[in-house]
């Protein structure tokens, strides 16, 4: 419990340190001019931020006696008694009893099945989307990073033998490998949680950027600067992590931002087959999952449904839009 | 060319021998047999006795090079065994998946391609208008829904509302084409914004060719250099990103197939996912590498088909 929620802070920190780092270089310097000007962005990194700030709520937490179980910021907030069963948006009376009884509360985005409000949930669901998304990110990129870029700078044997690893990861099915790892930590007695989600994920989607790490550092590898660098003395290690990463830095920030929006959507998709975020947890994947029976009750119970896949739709949308803006302000043959 | 095609072939041997073992590492080494037992034996508080027969009838206790090479074998000549939590022989329940997921996939996979083709010429012929910023806008919001959701509206709105299609289910035979059309549009639906996206940009990296100009200049009409001129030298990049969507294909079978009950492989997947029947799992695993390698070796075939100028040596 401890560790999973210092993750979220731990995240966010990388990320601004990260960020703020690369807005000393003055190509991302300029890249953050450009992204600013744009309106449209600034919408999205605006939400970006609010689903984020929502995570970061939802992490700190505290119990006011031993024997109560820590609540966080959210909870204290939002959480709210649960009601009898489903009612709708809004509404004043509980829905598809024999006698409709009132409400305690008034829940915007209405309750579920057992009387818990849609929108606490959705807002749980931040919490779990930040942390599949970034930290799978934060697994995958240095494996991607450290397999492409030895590939691609020693060549030869080591070139072969990382190209037959990733081209076999690669022939297994993502999902399917994605289940053998899960199933092998459980057997291992891991319990499935989010983290270990996180890791089976990451080690499923390394793949394709390294493979995109290894052409670049390729392509690098011969570059007059290389060559000098290595002229003067400079050890591999250096060379590789000092010279030629900077280079590969902006292809890496928009490949890992793009991924977030992929991976947040596979937590959906692993959470309907049963595989991933395990119910107890809140997540959109298990909203989805939860509602898609109740669609077909009379009258239809459509809010937890759309409420959860907005969420999932917005805040993917706007890392999308990010991560286009962040390739088109980055990307030096683009500019006029 | 056959040649070619033979030696990589022969290539994908070693692939297929690392995908076993690295299957046989996380399914037989992370447990052990006597957790794989207990697992397995129906009854909830097996006895040693059991156990080690168990062990001893599925071959458990040999030395771990041999169990190696005894599930090589196995997985090379498809014999599957049986499934660990049915008993129904595997081979056998494969085989009868097989009809239904090609239906559906190769439905699926042409009039995905087909229509996703036809929207993204669509959209490049009316580069920098409304019309190409709108469909932008649709691209980029239909690669922002899951997958799930697209399934779920599909089954909701066709089935439910419209009640045009049944809904779940399958029959062998001439009726079957009822069962598969709502998944097959759901499963278009859902590949849409990310597809066309990808292959309007691919058409408008040709556009500016010389030899698209010296075909206007010409007075060919403009659907006729999309389609015909543009479209055949655009073909290499569509055929790269179309095998790189293999993968994305195996898991879309598998979510529409186990949500509409087709009794396809991706659902026989499903089902062993839900079940812990580790062995069906290894065999579907197996199934579905082999499909992705053919088609990377198909890809490179018809790599030459649609660009005479590469030779494969």
């Amino acid at each position: 419990m401890f560790l999973s929620n210092l993750i979220p802070i731990v995240i966010v920190a990388v990320i601004a340190g990260v960020l703020i780092r690369a807005g000393r270089e003055p190509l991302w310097a300029e890249a953050y001019r450009r992204l600013f000007k744009d309106r449209q962005v600034m919408v999205a990194i605006v939400i970006m931020m609010l689903f984020v700030s929502v995570a970061v709520l939802d992490s700190i937490g505290w119990s006011k006696s031993k024997s109560e179980t820590p609540q966080t910021i959210i909870d204290r907030v939002f959480k709210m008694e649960p009601e009898r069963t489903y009612s709708a948006p809004m509404a004043t009376e509980t829905m598809g009893e024999p006698h409709l009884h009132k409400l305690k509360h008034k829940h915007i985005f209405g309750t579920d099945g057992v009387g818990n409000d849609v929108f606490y949930l959705t807002l749980k669901g931040c919490r779990t989307a930040l942390i599949i998304g970034f930290l799978t990110q934060l697994i995958s990129m240095p494996l991607a990073l450290l397999f492409g870029m030895l590939a691609g700078y020693f060549g030869k044997f080591v070139d072969d033998f990382v190209q037959y690893v990733y081209t076999v990861l690669d022939s297994i099915p993502s999902v399917l490998l994605l289940i053998a790892i899960l199933m092998a930590m459980e057997m291992r007695g891991q319990e499935r949680g989010l983290v270990q989600i996180c890791i089976a994920l990451g080690v499923t989607s390394w793949v394709g950027l390294c493979r995109l790490v290894r052409g670049e550092t390729l392509k690098h590898r011969d570059r007059d600067y290389v060559r000098a660098a290595r002229a003067l003395g400079v050890s591999h290690g250096r060379i590789m992590f000092r010279h030629i990463l900077p280079n590969l830095l902006p292809i890496l920030i928009i490949t890992a931002t793009l991924g977030v929006s992929g991976n947040i959507i596979a937590e959906t998709i692993l959470t309907y087959l049963q595989i991933g975020v395990p119910p107890g947890i809140g997540s959109w994947g298990n909203m989805i999952d939860a509602a898609r029976m109740e669609l077909a009750r009379q009258p239809a119970v459509w809010w937890n449904f759309t409420a959860a896949s907005s969420a999932v739709l917005i805040l993917v949308l706007c890392f999308n839009i990010f991560g286009d803006a962040l390739r088109d302000a980055v990307d030096p043959r683009l500019r006029s | 060319m056959l040649w070619y095609t033979i030696r990589r072939t022969l290539y994908s041997i070693p692939i297929l021998i690392g995908v076993t073992f690295v299957t046989f590492v996380l399914f037989f080494l992370s447990s052990t047999p006597q957790q794989m037992a207990r697992h397995n034996l129906t009854s909830k508080n097996p006895t040693p006795v059991q156990i080690n027969a168990w062990i001893k009838q599925h071959g458990y206790d040999k030395p771990k090079p041999i169990q190696f090479l005894n599930y090589t074998k196995s997985l090379f000549t498809f014999n599957f065994g049986k499934s660990d939590v049915t008993g129904q022989d595997i081979s056998e329940r494969l085989r009868k998946g097989v009809v239904p997921s090609t239906e559906i996939g190769v439905l699926m996979f042409t009039a995905s391609l087909i229509t996703n083709v036809f929207f993204a010429v669509y959209f490049a012929y009316y580069r920098g208008t409304y019309v190409d910023s709108f469909g932008r806008l649709i691209c980029v919001i239909g690669m922002s829904i899951t997958q799930v959701v697209y399934i779920i509206g599909a089954q909701y709105v066709i089935g439910i509302i419209l009640k045009l299609w049944p809904i779940t289910g399958y029959h062998i035979g001439l009726t079957s084409w009822k069962f598969v059309v709502l998944p097959a549009i759901a499963g278009i639906i859902s590949g849409f914004g990310g597809s066309v996206r990808l292959y309007r940009t691919f058409i408008l990296e040709e556009i500016n060719q010389d030899y698209v100009r010296t075909a206007r200049a010409k007075g060919v009409k403009e659907s006729k250099v999309l389609f015909q001129h543009v479209l055949k030298n655009a073909a290499i990049p569509f055929i790269t990103s179309i095998v790189l969507g293999i993968p994305f294909l195996i898991t879309g079978s598998l979510l529409i197939e186990s949500f509409f009950g087709i009794p396809g492989i991706g659902n026989i997947t499903v089902e062993a996912m839900q079940g812990q029947d580790f062995s069906t799992i290894r065999a579907t695993t197996f199934l579905f590498t082999i499909l992705y390698i053919v088609g990377a070796i198909m890809t490179d075939v018809a790599y030459t088909f649609a660009d005479p100028r590469i030779r494969l040596e």
